[in-house]
């Protein structure tokens, strides 16, 4: 459990910033406090940005935008989520936990955190998506992910190009709310592919090479083949790397498939 | 006979207060003032306390005691809430210099708040030498660490332990010449499988509060399930005189066996004994998980020895048990291992059960709904299953031919007798209801997902045979309506409105007019508590036998104020009357409220014992269909049937639900709960995101249907349900996951992991 | 800090610890049907609304509720009941303790979803766990429930 000095809400992302950079190590920005509460930190000042009107789902300029406080279930039941990307958004959070559960947990602290777990940050890395950050500015997903977290800075959105792509999302679970053993999303857009895959249990990465598999024509099976051999995949708890691999496989496989036939059906 | 109450769906007494959110539980009724209690743990598997720095942070603000090794009784004792003697070793102090586990508690804390108690456990100074800790219970035997080297460790009476050995205790049991029937067998089949130390994940984590009251006793509110051997240990560990320590039981939140160990009671005590102080303790859920007590964990191997024919010949059972740290309930869960799945197919055979239980130095394992008897279920019936494949028998069949008969002595369950029992009914009724004809072995559906169906068959007992006891007294008030006042502990199951419909039944009287009583060991009559499927049967029996007297006394009380014989005297519930007169009567109401007041009046009350020389076994046959995804070896139960044979089901609502709720945890175990440590001995499964007890979407809706039988020895024929209900679903599923894959998976849990890589071998 | 907390239609206007959750101060007022079940947000026992939407109060800082709306199975008392009902005709409840937390799920469900399959029921309720009875129980009472729409008849919200 946790322990708070000062519990501040800003009223504007200024003054959140500013009261951020005056102690980023001990200061913090809380997201849904779900996971927060699993540790020991000892925050002196915790900025909760609910009052700043960040729980908001936008489609604009051809994107759409997620704001850091929107909550998990947010993603499943607004209608501007679930009609995109064949619903994959609201169908990879699904699983975790409980309603009750993602009515806390956001979508900034879920892909701030860089969980290795995360369904939302492996489903969301097989899109087109870039994350705005208050001082880093916007910037892929991808290259977000791979840097080290920057605690002097906060999310405020996660955008998401709106360019109609289909993509389709799997994972196994070793009970139905628990987190996955392996998570696998794949999109496409006019013959270009992206393989994403999470819980390895390490965080999620694309696989460029399945990716390449599919866009030569390769197919579902050699896909999941390359995935299997491309990326790592460890032990822990819930399975053993070995068994991942041969997951990773199937899933991807299966994955691309659905997405397949979602595009051929248009 | 036509029953009124007794075989009748009625309510909950308590289900409006439970649903409607009431303060019923122990931590709602804790006294404003109560200082706060939390236990300063060892970190290491095993180690001898150094030092204990403790003035910093006694001096912390608010700080009321802090207590370690060298302020508790140098008394051993032990845990285990069993009737005394208990079989279990005395081998525990409140603290001790030497931890045994990590999650030992090494000090006290006590203090006005839970902040100031944070601030001043994490300035406590422990130092530690560090011992090698025994933490694969396989290599315990003779292990150049001894866990238990202390001079003061005591039993009763001897359980064929050796704690230089690190054996808590060891055995056989036989009957003919086991070797010599296995080598005249057409067909043997031999295994070694293996459970874990499931947790029983309750969900009111343990708790408890005490005070001392205007006559300086301590009173200890708790949530248990064993008020009076709670009280009994309490004096015991604290060197208080029994009179001085009262146990109240308020309703509970789940216990499953896990609250028939003490566990938070004695910290809160000590507390209250040394500062004159409310005290209270509310345990969190990783310290639930990590230091309380929790299934044996068990590797049994078993040889079974059968005739081409079917008849089975020759049972050869070994069971090696997990202790723990301490040895609660270790003599005793081992004997159900055998002695609860052995007999089933006894009826002809030559057995031979043997046992050891070893001492490690990971947490205290302790009783958990099924008390060995699923360890043993998950073996033999695995061994069953495979015999049938090696017979080319179906495995219904197979069960059939070799069920003990009624009538029968039972030489593999302490030689008592087969009083009733609807097993085969059991079987065929399962059999209908999962579709085994269509279904067995197993159905494809589609290119990569096979359904398979599986089965097993268990039985357990009725109570503790010359044991378990239970006492009730039911008062006559004055208006006419009546107090049952029992000692059995209600904790979610029901048992005090099954006992209640008893007590209507025989009074004829409606349940409206029966109060049941919450235990208090100051007021309420003895009983051993709730466990080993005990209540119904035993303390059940004691009801009747009280409502029976009270009957007598209130006919030949009535037989009095009407001046008439007390032979022609009936008492039809509502009034006394004179059997050949009936218009000369006199109602209850009026008779109850001339016993209380006047002269000559007597008050009347009946109070009746019961101990039950023979434990009628309960019988269930489980079925399970499961589908598995060949890609992923991700395993679902989409169907899984349980054909009880509990006698006269007493309340077909709570009894299904029993039924119900124990499949429920039985798959969890079968499939899910993993209890883990890691090479320091630190468990990595204490909470519920690592440690997966079934949510809704993890189940099937668990389909339940009862065989009656008649038991003649139990309350209107009723036998247990509480524990057989847990038993089957491991062996089933196992058998089920075999013949959806080809797959044997012999040690639980059967993960997707397992079938996986199993398929490749 | 200074807090504004409206319970069940009442203000409370109190001075809490920063990192108080939402499930002390509930129980400190003398909620007593908010019940901790775990300390890692699993099992549910603790949920309660704000503004309407089932959370887990365990988890939820009291600061973020300033300005809210809570509502306990204390404030929803009468459709509880009649629920309660149902659960207890099945003798569903069992030990209670997760209860509370369980029906402020169902009482939330059946006004965020309207008409809904038997999977999506339980989907929305995976997030309560229960370790008596198997869910089956549960599943019955909420059937019953579901087919006699007690809360038309009884007029409520």
């Amino acid at each position: 459990m946790y322990t708070i000095k000062s519990y501040v809400f800003p009223e504007s992302l200024e003054e959140a910033d500013e009261l951020l950079q005056r102690d980023c190590r001990n200061n913090a920005i809380l997201g849904g406090c779900c996971w927060l509460k699993l540790g020991r930190r000892r925050i002196r000042s915790a900025i909760d940005l609910s009052k700043l009107g960040l729980d908001q789902i936008e489609v604009r300029d051809g994107f759409l935008e997620l704001g850091a406080c929107v909550t998990l279930r947010q993603l499943e039941t607004n209608p501007h989520v679930t009609a995109r990307f064949d619903g994959i958004l609201g169908r990879s959070v699904s699983h975790i936990v409980g309603v009750q559960f993602r009515n806390c947990a956001t979508v900034g602290g879920s892909v701030f955190s860089r969980f290795g777990f995360s369904d939302l940050t492996c489903a969301l890395l097989a899109l087109d998506t870039t994350v705005v950050l208050q001082r880093g500015g916007e910037l892929p997903l991808a290259e977000f992910l791979a840097s080290p977290i920057a605690f002097n800075d906060i999310l405020l959105k996660v955008r998401i190009r709106d360019d109609g792509r289909h993509a389709a999302y799997e994972s196994v679970r070793r009970s139905t709310t628990d987190f996955p053993t392996l998570a696998v999303a794949v999109s496409c857009l006019e013959g270009r592919w992206k393989v994403s895959v999470g819980a390895r249990p390490a965080r999620a990465v694309l696989s460029d090479d399945a990716a390449r598999c599919l866009e030569s024509g390769e197919g579902p099976a050699a896909a999941g083949a390359a995935a299997a051999n491309e990326l790592v995949y460890g032990s822990d708890l819930r399975a053993g790397g070995d068994y991942r691999k041969k997951l990773a496989a199937v899933l991807v496989r299966r994955a691309a498939q659905t997405c397949m036939e979602r595009e051929n059906k248009g | 006979m036509k029953l009124k109450f007794v075989n009748q769906p009625i309510p909950k007494l308590d289900g409006a207060a439970l649903t409607g959110g009431k303060g019923v539980y122990t931590e709602d009724m804790v006294p404003r003032d109560c200082l706060v209690v939390q236990v300063l743990r060892s970190p290491h598997a095993f180690a001898r306390i150094k030092s204990i720095r403790k003035d910093a942070a006694s001096r912390v603000p608010g700080i009321s005691c802090i207590l370690t090794w060298e302020d508790v009784p140098q008394i051993r004792y032990t845990l285990a809430g069993q009737s005394y003697p208990e079989p279990s070793p005395y081998d525990r102090y409140i603290l001790e210099r030497v931890v045994r586990y990590v999650g030992d508690p090494v000090a006290i804390v006590a203090g006005r708040d839970k902040d100031c108690v944070a601030k001043a456990m994490g300035m406590i100074q422990v130092k530690y030498d560090l011992l090698n800790p025994v933490l694969d219970f396989e290599q315990a035997l003779d292990h150049p660490s001894v866990i238990h080297p202390e001079e003061d460790y005591f039993h009763h009476y001897d359980i064929g332990g050796n704690p230089s050995r690190n054996l808590v205790a060891s055995g056989s049991d036989a009957h003919g010449d086991v070797e010599s029937a296995l080598e005249a067998c057409d067909v043997v089949v031999e295994g070694t499988y293996y459970t874990k130390a499931n947790a029983q994940a309750m969900m009111e984590t343990f708790r408890t509060y005490t005070y001392l009251d205007h006559n300086r006793r301590l009173n200890v509110v708790s949530s248990t399930q064993v008020p009076f051997h709670c009280r009994r240990t309490i004096a015991h560990a604290l060197g208080l005189p029994k009179g001085m320590v009262r146990v109240v039981k308020p309703r509970i939140g789940g216990g499953f066996g896990a609250k028939q160990t003490l566990v938070s009671e004695l910290f809160p005590a000590l507390v209250t004994l040394r500062t004159g102080k409310p005290a209270k303790i509310v345990y969190t859920r990783k310290e639930s998980f990590q230091a309380s007590n929790s299934r044996h964990q068990m590797r049994v191997h078993v040889k079974v020895g059968a005739m081409q024919d079917g008849t089975i010949k020759a049972v050869d059972m070994h069971a090696l048990s997990n202790a723990g740290a301490y040895g609660e309930h270790a003599s005793t869960t081992i004997g159900l291992v055998g002695h609860k799945s052995i007999p089933l197919y006894a009826r002809q055979a030559d057995f031979r059960f043997s046992w050891d239980v070893v001492y490690t130095n990971t947490m205290a394992a302790g009783a958990f709904r099924g008390y060995g008897a699923t360890q043993g279920c998950f073996a033999m019936e695995s061994a069953i299953n495979e015999l049938a494949v090696k017979l080319n028998m179906d495995p219904a069949q197979l069960r059939l031919k070799n069920l003990p008969q009624v009538g029968e002595t039972m030489p593999a369950y302490y030689n008592e007798p087969l009083t009733s029992c609807a097993l085969p009914q059991c079987i065929r009724r399962g059999m209908e209801l999962i579709g085994w004809q269509e279904k067995y072995p197993c159905v494809k559906v589609d290119d990569h997902r096979v359904r398979g169906i599986g089965m097993a068959v268990t039985m357990q007992g009725s109570g503790i045979s010359a044991v378990d006891t239970g006492a009730v007294t039911i008062k006559l008030n004055d208006d006419g309506y009546y107090t049952l006042m029992i000692g059995a502990t209600d904790m979610g199951t029901g048992c005090d409105t099954i006992l209640a419909q008893m007590a209507a039944e025989i009074l004829d009287c409606p349940m409206e007019r029966i109060t049941v009583d919450g235990v208090d060991t100051d007021h309420s009559p003895f009983d051993t508590g709730s466990y080993a499927s005990s209540t119904t049967y035993v303390t059940g029996t004691a009801v009747v036998k009280a409502c029976t007297q009270l009957k007598e006394q209130i006919a030949a009380e009535g037989a009095r104020r009407l001046n008439i014989h007390p032979e022609r005297a009936e008492f039809d519930g509502d009034k006394v009357y004179d059997r050949t007169h009936p218009e000369t009567s006199i109602t209850l109401c009026k008779l109850a409220q001339s016993l209380v007041a006047g002269v000559g009046p007597q008050w009347l009350t009946a109070t009746a014992s019961h101990c039950s020389p023979t434990s009628p076994p309960p019988f269930m046959a489980g079925f399970a269909e499961v589908e598995v995804d060949l890609e992923t070896g991700e395993t679902k139960v989409v169907d899984y049937v349980g054909v009880v044979d509990c006698g006269t089901v007493v309340n077909k609502n709570l009894a299904r639900v029993q039924a119900e709720g124990g499949i429920a945890q039985g798959i969890g175990m079968a499939l899910l709960e993993d209890i883990n440590y890691d090479p320091k001995g630190q468990m990595v499964n204490s909470t519920f995101m690592q440690y997966k007890i079934p949510c809704r979407t993890d189940l099937p809706e668990i389909r339940v249907d009862f065989e009656e039988s008649y038991e003649p020895n139990g309350p209107f024929g009723a036998k247990s349900i509480g524990e057989v209900v847990i038993n089957t679903p491991s062996p089933a599923i196992a058998h089920a996951v075999y013949n959806a894959t080809g797959v044997r998976v012999h040690s639980l849990p059967i993960t997707a992991e397992k079938i996986l890589m199993g398929r490749e071998d | 800090m200074k807090v504004k907390i409206t319970v069940n239609g009442m203000l409370y206007n109190k001075h809490i610890p920063n990192d108080m959750m939402l499930l002390e101060f509930l129980r400190k007022y003398g909620y007593v049907s908010v019940k901790r079940g775990c300390d890692t947000s699993n099992c549910g026992l603790c949920t309660v609304w704000v503004e309407g939407k089932p959370v887990l109060s365990c988890s939820y800082p009291a600061a973020r509720a300033d300005g809210k709306q809570i509502t306990t199975l204390e404030g929803v008392k009468e459709e509880a009941a009649s629920f309660g009902r149902y659960m207890t005709a099945q003798g569903a409840e069992q030990c209670g303790y997760c209860s509370p937390g369980f029906i402020m799920a169902v009482l939330a469900m059946r006004r965020e979803l309207t008409d809904p399959t038997e999977e999506e029921i339980s989907q929305y309720l995976a997030g309560n766990l229960c370790r008596c009875s198997g869910y089956a129980g549960q599943t019955r009472a909420l059937r019953a429930w579901l087919k006699d729409k007690p809360w038309e008849k009884e007029g409520q919200a």
